[in-house]
């Protein structure tokens, strides 16, 4: 079956993202295939590569990161919602004149119409937060 | 778009109109799916029918006015919008001033509304 994702939670606040990710790798281990992640508003935030979390809490990126690299997993970030929350890539960066890039690598960057996209070729849409 | 067949999308929002970027967001969403041609309707839930208040004054609060996105909606096609009658009652609300032409229905009625969409997007 085919799944998309949409991520509504930050990471930073509840464990609602975790669960996405959770979610996502149980997914990935029953062989069922997703479209795509789809995270909007703060559920952006998810993408930083620059947030620090404590030590002795679980990692909020790395999840993804090896959703994305190992299982090809295409994680999008609402540019809309990213840009409002700091969130840019390295052309976001350029753009805007911003010091640094604040995405990680394994996200991409896009516009709403890519979550359009995600639920038209879905068989099943789970979201996460909101 | 690569969609094999057309899904019948339900945006169900239930987010008021300047307490959350949620709501904002819901009906980018519709305009979005508006502009790829997708088959979307609208159902205000709970919190959600207070974006169907009519004047709504934004600049008050330094946002934009959803309203007057709202009014937009029939440009684009988007005509399907309902409203959750229970809470139209219990915020007072005069649907006949709303930015947009909505629907009143009852439980049973949004329930069945729910059950003959594809996909429920849930803000």
């Amino acid at each position: 079956m085919i799944y998309s994702l949409l991520v509504m939670s930050s990471p930073a606040s509840g464990h609602c993202a975790m669960t996405a990710a959770r979610f996502a790798q149980a997914l990935v281990a029953r062989g069922h295939s997703i479209k795509r992640v789809f995270f909007l508003d703060a559920g952006c935030c998810n993408g930083s590569a620059t947030a620090v979390f404590p030590q002795d809490e679980d990692q909020r990126l790395e999840p993804w990161v090896t959703l994305a690299e190992q299982n090809g997993v295409e994680l999008v970030l609402c540019i809309a919602s990213a840009l409002k929350h700091g969130m840019l890539d390295d052309s976001e960066a350029r753009r805007y004149d911003r010091p640094a890039a604040t995405v990680h690598p394994a996200f991409i960057v896009s516009g709403l119409g890519q979550l359009v996209e995600a639920v038209a070729c879905a068989d099943r849409l789970v979201t996460f937060g909101g | 778009m690569a969609a094999s067949e057309a899904k019948r999308v339900l945006l169900v929002i239930r987010h008021s109109p300047y307490g959350s970027s949620l709501a904002r967001a819901s009906i980018d969403l519709a305009l979005a799916a508006a502009a790829f041609d997708q088959d979307v309707s609208l159902l205000f839930l709970g919190d959600g029918v207070l974006q169907l208040c009519p004047d709504q004054q934004a600049d008050a609060v330094g946002s934009r006015n959803l309203g007057r996105l709202l009014a937009s909606l029939p440009l684009y096609d988007i005509t399907q919008v309902y409203v959750d009658a229970d809470a139209v009652t219990r915020y007072r609300l005069d649907l006949a001033a709303a930015p947009v032409t909505a629907q009143a229905l009852d439980r049973q009625a949004i329930s069945q509304l729910m059950g003959s969409h594809d996909h429920l997007v849930g803000f």
